[in-house]
């Protein structure tokens, strides 16, 4: 099953339906994406940055100027009705304007109301999401879920290292799959693709219509009104196999870890249809799902970020209206604002003045943008769950990472959880507000295994300047017996590291005897140590807040 | 949902409706679907439907002077926002949780008063706006804050069933109507009508029905129950009990109605534990079958 195959077959099928579809969103660079978006023909392009007025449209100031009156220019969105639209770096998409493309998508036309402008433009169109992200969609590095949801396919060309240029479309399923069209004649096919999202637990409703979509387009390359079985394993495989939340074997139960996927590990009941649609897409699952169902971890694909309010700079915020001022020191004009305060006094003022159909705007008349900045804070715990940090401590510091995010959800500010045990460090929740999020993934947190203190130090650093370089004022509190084990020779280094990242942080002695170790490892981090062998989750949670 | 639409659609006076669900689980597409299950104001006028987009801006929604106006003829003119076109309907919000916060307070405070006041620009106007408010967001997406979460009358969760056969059955509907969207409307025509019709009988019933004083007492003790802050809970509870009691064309409220409408009138009214893993709507479930059974 190779990504670029299928990814190219999916142009195909992407530009016969730009908007049926939603679009494609794919992974990792080098010549073999290129060559898909070659395929693709030319697009418009959307920078991720991009403001409300250029993307939905709003009043045309020139022309409202010259006095042409009731001028909308339309944004890029309805620009692209009936096209393509290129996204580069789509993991640095904010919330807001993935929101607002995705309530477009649903609608199929662009509403403006801004600005005293009232439209509406149809705007049905198809995204290309490209996706730079570094370690694998981490943190706030992925593409806005809500997107990538109600586009149909997702492919992962980071290991395609050869593929043939104009190479043709892999169209068909493995060959050595048992026929089964006589059984399957006159079936629409709804009841496989139900099943099948049912099977490998993708609950939205969308995915099933997008691959009933899929297949229906497959089927019309061969002129083909009825659906055969290739048409709907190659649209599950392509449609649906991205977004598995669990192995087929598992769907009855909630419970963790299934074992990881073997070669016998694929269902064996009969050979029906069902069957030569789930192997197609069991066997198309990406590894990445598969480690981590394996891993038992079993959540669900997190977004990014937890709300909205992110702030770049003081000049970057949310927009809080405007007042009267001098447009200097970075401060912004607001054109509308300005003019809407001028305009009352057009006619007292063009009575004084000849204006010679110019707009008289005084001094007093000047209003400029307002931000809201706040400095918002991020906790970042790191935990220490291996063997040789009990099981208690665990359990106190779940308790009070929940007391802290309880108070976040009132200030608004966000909390994030990194664990490490085994071997590695795993950022369990990415900075969010959200505690239905919060509680899934903490309930999740196991226990035991190695101390990989050096990981766990570099995990949190990497995710605090993460947060960081979004403006927020991260803390990152370190909770750990301070006895690496595993890869215990970097311990030093990391925690020299983090020390030169300057990152705010207080390291947490939980081990039952504190040991001077502990203390050189918070200097090297220049962290505030905080030796405290036998407190509770509330302690810990005062400990933390005076630290901070 | 569709139970707490219908109710919001019977008595507007409920105070929103607020729905949570996860991606594609088609919260949108059954709040959109409401408009055309109104009864008309009066004949020829039907009720206003507001989306209310995510890029607007505060001038669009609380109204403003009217620019054009302004500047090509030097007249003060008042040009109405989108909160005047929803008096006496519906605004709907998608993804509430991400709208700007200070729209959110400012529908807040209109949504409470029934009026919309503007002072700006020399403006001063006052105007009604009465209107049923619907929200709809993914929690996992970022809580919505405490307060407006109150104000909203009835909440609820969303689910994408997962039974195979209503799946399928969902997906044999959307396909239909992307198909032959003529012929699905024809076809659901009838059955549209005939909620319209419900709705507007039930608008009439809910004039006279009375609530027996053993099921306002009921309803008390449910909240103390509970735990529910504010006396609003209780008169959503009694006012969501009368409007389904109206539609399933009930002469008195029982204790029935009662029971069916308490999970989303009160789950968003507890006091929140954050360590208590139960549910909100479990946690009133226990009550309801402590109390009644």
């Amino acid at each position: 099953m190779d990504a670029f195959g299928d990814a190219l077959l999916a142009v195909r099928l992407l530009l016969r339906d730009p908007s049926g579809l939603g679009g494609m969103v794919l992974r990792g660079g080098g010549p073999a994406r290129d060559a898909v978006i070659a395929e693709l023909g030319p697009m418009r392009r959307l920078p991720v940055g991009i403001d409300d007025e250029a993307l939905i449209g709003g009043r045309d100031l020139a022309a409202t100027l010259a006095g042409q009156g009731g001028v909308v220019r339309p944004g890029l969105l309805a620009q692209a009705d009936g096209g393509l639209l290129l996204v580069s770096m789509a993991e640095r998409m904010s919330d807001a304007v993935a929101a607002r493309i995705a309530s477009v998508m649903d609608t199929g036309e662009v509403v403006i109301e801004r600005d005293g402008a009232t439209a509406r433009h149809s705007a049905r169109f198809g995204l290309v999401l490209l996706d730079d992200g570094i370690n694998g969609g981490q943190g706030d590095e992925r593409v806005p879920d809500r997107l990538a949801e109600r586009l149909a396919f997702r492919f992962d060309l980071t290991n395609t290292l050869h593929f043939r240029e104009g190479g043709k479309p892999a169209s068909s399923l493995a060959s050595s799959q048992t026929k089964l069209e006589s059984r399957f004649r006159g079936n629409d096919g709804m009841g496989v693709i139900a099943a099948i999202s049912l099977a490998i637990g993708i609950d939205s409703t969308r995915a099933s219509l997008l691959a009933l979509r899929t297949a229906h387009l497959l089927a019309s390359f061969d002129d083909r009104v009825d659906l055969d079985e290739t048409d709907l394993a190659t649209a599950a495989r392509l449609v649906l196999a991205h977004r598995a939340t669990r192995m087929p074997s598992d769907a009855e139960s909630d419970a963790p870890p299934p074992p990881p996927l073997s070669s016998d590990g694929e269902p064996e009941i009969g050979e029906t249809l069902d069957d030569v649609v789930l192997e197609a897409v069991t066997a198309a699952l990406p590894p990445d799902v598969l480690a981590a169902i394996a891993a038992g971890a079993g959540r669900r694909t997190s977004n990014g970020s937890g709300g909205g309010e992110r702030r770049k700079s003081a000049m970057r915020g949310r927009p809080l209206g405007a007042r009267a001022g001098l447009p200097r020191g970075g401060a912004r004009l607001a054109l509308i604002d300005t003019l809407r305060a001028a305009a009352p006094w057009q006619k007292l003022r063009g009575a004084a003045k000849d204006a010679g159909g110019h707009i008289a705007i005084r001094r007093d008349d000047l209003r400029i943008k307002r931000f809201e900045t706040r400095a918002d804070a991020t906790t970042i715990f790191a935990v220490d769950a291996s063997g040789s940090a009990a099981v208690a401590r665990l359990g106190e510091a779940k308790g009070a990472v929940e007391l802290l995010l309880a108070e976040a959800y009132v200030k608004r500010t966000e909390v994030a959880l990194i664990a490490f045990r085994g071997d590695s460090a795993e950022v369990l929740l990415p900075p969010t507000r959200s505690l239905t999020r919060a509680r899934r993934s903490l309930a999740d947190l196991p226990g035991g295994g190695g101390t990989p203190l050096a990981a766990g130090i570099d995990a949190a650093r990497l995710l605090g300047e993460a947060v960081r370089s979004k403006g927020r004022t991260p803390f990152v509190v370190l909770l750990s017996d301070g006895r690496g084990n595993v890869g215990a020779e970097a311990t030093m280094p990391s925690a020299k590291a983090f020390g030169a990242s300057g990152l705010g942080a207080v390291f947490v002695d939980i081990s039952n005897r504190p040991r001077p170790e502990g203390a050189e490892l918070a200097a090297a981090m220049r962290a505030r140590y905080l030796p405290l062998p036998r407190a509770d989750a509330t302690g810990l949670r005062d400990a933390v807040k005076a630290a901070q | 949902m569709k139970r707490a639409l219908l109710i919001a659609a019977v008595d507007p006076k409920i105070g929103g409706v607020m729905v949570f669900g996860d991606r594609g689980t088609g919260k949108s597409t059954a709040a959109r679907a409401l408009a055309a299950l109104l009864p008309p104001l009066a004949k020829g006028q039907p009720v206003p439907f507001v989306d209310l987009p995510l890029g607007a801006t505060e001038d669009r929604v609380v109204g403003a002077l009217d620019i054009e106006r302004a500047l090509g003829k030097g007249e003060k003119v008042f040009e109405p926002g989108l909160l005047a076109k929803a008096d006496q309907g519906f605004l709907y919000i998608d993804e509430i949780n991400l709208l700007e916060d200070h729209i959110v307070d400012l529908l807040l405070d209109v949504a409470a008063s029934g009026e919309n006041v503007v002072e700006r620009e020399g403006l001063s106007v006052r105007h009604s706006a009465r209107f049923v408010l619907i929200g709809s967001g993914n929690p996992e997406e970022g809580e919505l804050r405490p307060q407006l979460l109150d104000r909203f009358g009835l909440s609820l969760e969303v689910r994408t069933s997962q039974d195979l056969d209503t799946r399928v059955e969902i997906l044999r509907r959307c396909d239909a109507f992307e198909r032959t969207p003529e012929a699905f409307a024809a076809d659901w025509a009838k059955a549209e009508k005939k909620t319209l019709n419900r709705i507007a009988k039930a608008k009439k019933l809910l004039r006279d029905l009375n609530v027996p004083d053993a099921i306002l007492r009921s309803a008390s003790e449910l909240c103390i129950a509970v735990g529910a802050d504010g006396l609003r809970g209780e008169l959503t509870l009694m006012r969501a009990a009368r409007a389904s009691a109206a539609l399933d064309g009930k002469g008195v409220v029982g204790i029935a109605q009662l029971r069916a409408v308490a999970p989303m009138a009160l789950r968003h009214r507890l006091r929140r534990s954050v360590l208590d893993e139960t549910g909100s709507t479990v946690r009133i479930e226990r009550a309801l079958t402590e109390l009644f059974d």
